[in-house]
């Protein structure tokens, strides 16, 4: 089972980004392996469809989870459609890390 | 132990996303749309031969609405059928917002796909969640 975080940088102690379409990177974190891999977010500087393409770059990962802060309508729909469960949190105060750690205990 | 009354099982959205007649000669000048929570209530109805109060119980509506959707349904079909024309489904306007869940002890908010069979918050674990916008 394999969860995307949406990350301000490339190592678990970035902080988490709120925005979904724009973050940094995704932090693709194996709950068997317990290992993360930081996959840049190569659509930041599109003007517009960021979320849409982050989604579907996404759901071509095999991802069953996206934590994020928020979803744009596109973005729900696609991931919604390929069974991917979307996790909004609103704490802008926690690391990447730190949401690992919840998610394992 | 008994689960809270707002875990109910979300409407599962159908595996089409329209019927089309064929061997007629009008053109598709016309469609019905059908709204999920249509198609769940024939689902239920008339597939799983559930009784309205049972359906409703498990769409978490009541029985009025539960009966009042179904009629719709059917109406819907009767009309696509008889005139030959396409059915559409379409999320409703009160659906799309409604398999969002809020967990009551981290506050937060998460889908649960028809591929997740667990009915708590993904991060703390908790079984206290509710559906949002009921
Ligand atoms: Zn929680």
């Amino acid at each position: 089972m394999k969860t995307v975080i949406t990350s301000s940088g490339e190592n678990n102690l970035a902080q988490f980004d709120k925005r979904f379409g724009r973050a940094a990177w995704f932090c693709v974190f194996d709950e068997e392996t317990k290992e993360t891999i930081f996959i840049k977010n190569t659509n930041t500087n599109s003007s517009n469809g960021a979320g849409t393409k982050a989604a579907e770059q996404i759901v071509s990962m095999n991802v069953q989870k996206v934590i994020s802060g928020d979803f744009g309508p596109k973005a729900k729909d696609l991931l919604d459609k390929f069974n991917v469960q979307m996790v909004i949190i609103q704490d802008n105060d926690v690391t990447v890390q730190g949401i690992i750690e919840k998610l394992t205990t | 132990m008994s689960r809270p009354k707002t875990l109910r099982k979300v409407v599962a959205p159908p595996n089409f996303k329209g019927y089309k007649p064929y061997g007629t000669h009008a053109g598709t000048r016309d469609s019905v749309e059908l709204l999920y929570e249509e198609y769940e209530a024939i689902k239920l109805a008339d597939y799983d031969l559930m009784n309205h109060l049972e359906a409703s119980k498990l769409m978490g509506i009541s029985r009025p609405t539960f009966a009042r959707i179904y009629e719709t349904a059917r109406r819907k079909i009767a009309k696509a059928f008889v005139e030959a024309i396409e059915i559409k489904t379409v999320y409703g306007d009160a659906l799309l917002d409604k398999h969002w869940y809020v967990c009551d002890d981290c506050q937060t908010r998460f889908t649960i796909p028809k591929t997740i069979e667990e009915h708590q918050c993904p991060l703390c674990k908790s079984e206290q969640i509710e559906l949002l916008n009921t």
